[in-house]
């Protein structure tokens, strides 16, 4: 093969396996956003959280960061459920219409970002870390990865599928959905809204915290890594359409590629990209590509 | 204007009693220490970033977080015309120079981005100040090879009262702004925009025109507390806390009145400054619990507090007088 078409595949694998981590991490932004109305700006910290935990877990006590999974993800959930339940419920029976609560939910998630991000400075100190897990080259027709991103990328497809799969085929999956469409509807028709939101908001942090296990095995750590991703997924979610999880999933593998030839082409101006296409896009199709 | 406004009894005691008070304060650094005319400065920078940020957002409802960038840019252009070595423009020139851009820049974004509404209009603001801040380290990087720049140094003073100044003009711009058909038409906008519209209001002017207006006093800001800072790169100038403070301190001090927003920053400044030098790890978290806690408990700021404790004491008042007769 020529090698200009080698380096050409070369991005397109390269921005493939970073999708699949935006991906995950837009789906639980646009779960958050579409359906609980809370555009939250802590998204990535609760990415940081997952990344940390798995850090110290496989560092102190040698678990594995997979099976970590399976530890954080329940323990985010209830982190997600209690601080739905305590803080946005209040916010958003005070509040007097929608706009009010999407503006005041928007501010407490900015003094969510400031508390977590604190407390993880005060608990593992502002210095990167990382670990060394699955990092040997696997050959794919010529072409070698390491197996770390091939792993990452498939957990990620996988828990983004069985997500999906869940929202369309499960009872509380149908609430869900009922409760994007219309929670006044869906309250009279016998759903309990203020549970299905506290529900969402959980699932969607979960979503971040795994994506924050998926980062560690491949990134370098810090505890202020996670507006960067926050930002990452507001623009997905943005580009796919507000509340389209499927729009989020693919705008996420978009991104992916799209970073991936910018970080090529001019590794400083990579995140301006972002911004300009974001700008852009919020011009000329604020729906979203997959937005109705 | 209307004149008899300023003859009538209304205005004539809280004008003696302002009068005084910024007699007072521009006397200052008469009778105390360098330290409190720094930390008055700091203050009376978060009260300008606080007001402005309220100028705009408060009557039209359009959440702006782009109050860091345009503060960035008043820091920027000091720190580009106002070197530590070379020849050196006057202060007061570059200050309003900083403030023109600022102008200038916030006149090209509202025209394009004025026309979203709600969150999206948050979420493109915020993303402003870091393009700005991308496109600057970029270019600092590759074209200019510098990685921070450092400013000529200035009487404490001097700073001092350049920043009173603004203050005050910030202050008289507000008063009759909003007491102005131009302001009005900006509060009828907030409330229904299309309805605004009908009643042949030129709705982008109006909005994009105040954007601008608020820009211009965040900007001059910027460009007189950059000569306190000294060292300037372009992660110091665009730090997006800036476009999160004069919110919080904002609604701290309540958005229903002019003096909200002055009362809710003086008080949180004093405490910001106090609490950065005393516990710097524990900054960000005091900071959060604050931010959330005065959005869960005190949606009307400390004067719709006020308001709400001396309403209680009159009602109660009423009650008694009936339970009397």
């Amino acid at each position: 093969m020529p090698d200009s078409i080698v380096r050409v595949l070369d991005i397109a694998i390269g921005g493939l396996l970073t999708g699949g981590i935006y991906a995950l991490i837009a789906m639980g932004l646009s779960l958050q956003y579409g359906v609980a109305r809370v555009l939250n700006i802590a998204h990535g910290e609760f990415i940081m959280l997952g990344a940390f935990t798995t850090f110290t877990l496989y560092t102190v006590f040698g678990i594995n960061p997979l099976l970590s999974l399976v530890i954080i993800g329940p323990i985010i959930f209830i982190i997600g459920f209690l601080l739905h339940r305590t803080l946005f419920t209040r916010l958003r029976i005070s509040a007097p219409n929608p706009d009010a609560y999407a503006a005041s939910s928007m501010l407490a998630t900015f003094g969510l970002l400031f508390i977590i991000q604190n407390l993880a400075l005060l608990g593992w100190g502002a210095d990167l870390r990382s670990y060394s897990y699955l990092n040997f080259g696997v050959n794919l027709g010529g072409a070698i990865f390491a197996a770390n991103r091939l792993v990452t990328l498939g957990f990620a497809i996988g828990i983004g599928l069985g997500f999906y799969i869940f929202l369309a085929r499960s009872r509380i999956g149908k609430a869900i959905r009922a409760a994007a469409q219309d929670p006044t509807t869906a309250g009279i028709l016998g759903v309990n809204i203020n549970l299905v939101l506290a529900i969402c908001f959980a699932l969607g942090a979960v979503m971040a915290g795994l994506a924050g296990t998926l980062i560690s095995m491949r990134f370098p750590i810090t505890p202020t890594m996670g507006l960067n991703y926050t930002i990452i997924a507001i623009i997905i979610v943005v580009l796919g359409g507000m509340g389209s999880i499927p729009g989020s999933f693919i705008g996420g593998f978009i991104l992916g590629v799209i970073g991936t030839i910018v970080n090529y082409i001019e590794p400083s101006l990579s995140l301006a990209a972002y911004y300009f296409i974001f700008m852009l896009l919020l011009l000329v199709r604020p729906k979203g590509i997959f937005g109705k | 204007m209307d004149i008899t406004a300023f003859k009538s009894k209304n205005f004539l005691i809280p004008g003696i009693i302002l009068f005084v008070l910024l007699i007072a304060l521009a006397t200052l650094p008469l009778y105390v220490g360098l330290y409190w005319v720094i930390l008055v400065t700091a203050i009376l920078m978060y009260t300008i970033l606080t007001v402005s940020w309220a100028l705009f957002s408060g009557p039209s409802g359009y959440l702006s977080l782009a109050s860091a960038a345009f503060f960035g840019v008043g820091i920027y252009t000091s720190a580009m015309l106002l070197p530590n070595t070379g020849v050196v423009l006057p202060l007061l020139v570059v200050v309003a120079l900083g403030g023109v851009i600022s102008f200038i820049i916030a006149l090209l974004v509202g025209f394009l981005t004025l026309r979203l509404r709600g969150i999206y209009f948050a979420i493109f603001t915020f993303g402003l100040v870091e393009l700005i801040k991308q496109v600057l380290i970029f270019w600092e990087i590759n074209i200019t090879g510098t990685r921070g720049r450092f400013i000529v140094l200035v009487d404490t003073h001097h700073v001092f009262w350049i920043m009173l100044g603004i203050f005050v003009l910030l202050m008289l711009t507000t008063y009759f702004f909003r007491r102005s058909k131009f302001g009005l038409a900006l509060q009828s906008i907030g409330e229904n925009e299309e309805a605004a519209a009908h009643r042949g209001i030129n709705v982008t002017m109006v909005k994009v025109i105040t954007f601008a207006i608020s820009a211009f006093f965040m900007g001059t800001a910027g460009a007189v507390i950059a000569t306190k800072w000294t060292y300037i790169d372009p992660y110091i100038a665009f730090n997006a806390l800036f476009s999160f403070l004069p919110i919080l301190m904002a609604i701290f001090g309540g958005m229903g009145q002019i003096y909200g927003p002055v009362i809710g920053s003086a008080v949180f400044a004093y405490l910001e400054e106090t609490l950065l030098t005393k516990f710097p790890y524990y900054y960000m978290l005091t900071f959060g619990i604050v931010l959330v806690g005065v959005i869960l408990f005190l949606p009307g700021g400390l004067v719709g507090l006020i308001q709400r404790l001396t309403r209680r004491k009159r009602k109660g008042g009423v009650v008694e007088q009936n339970a009397n007769t």
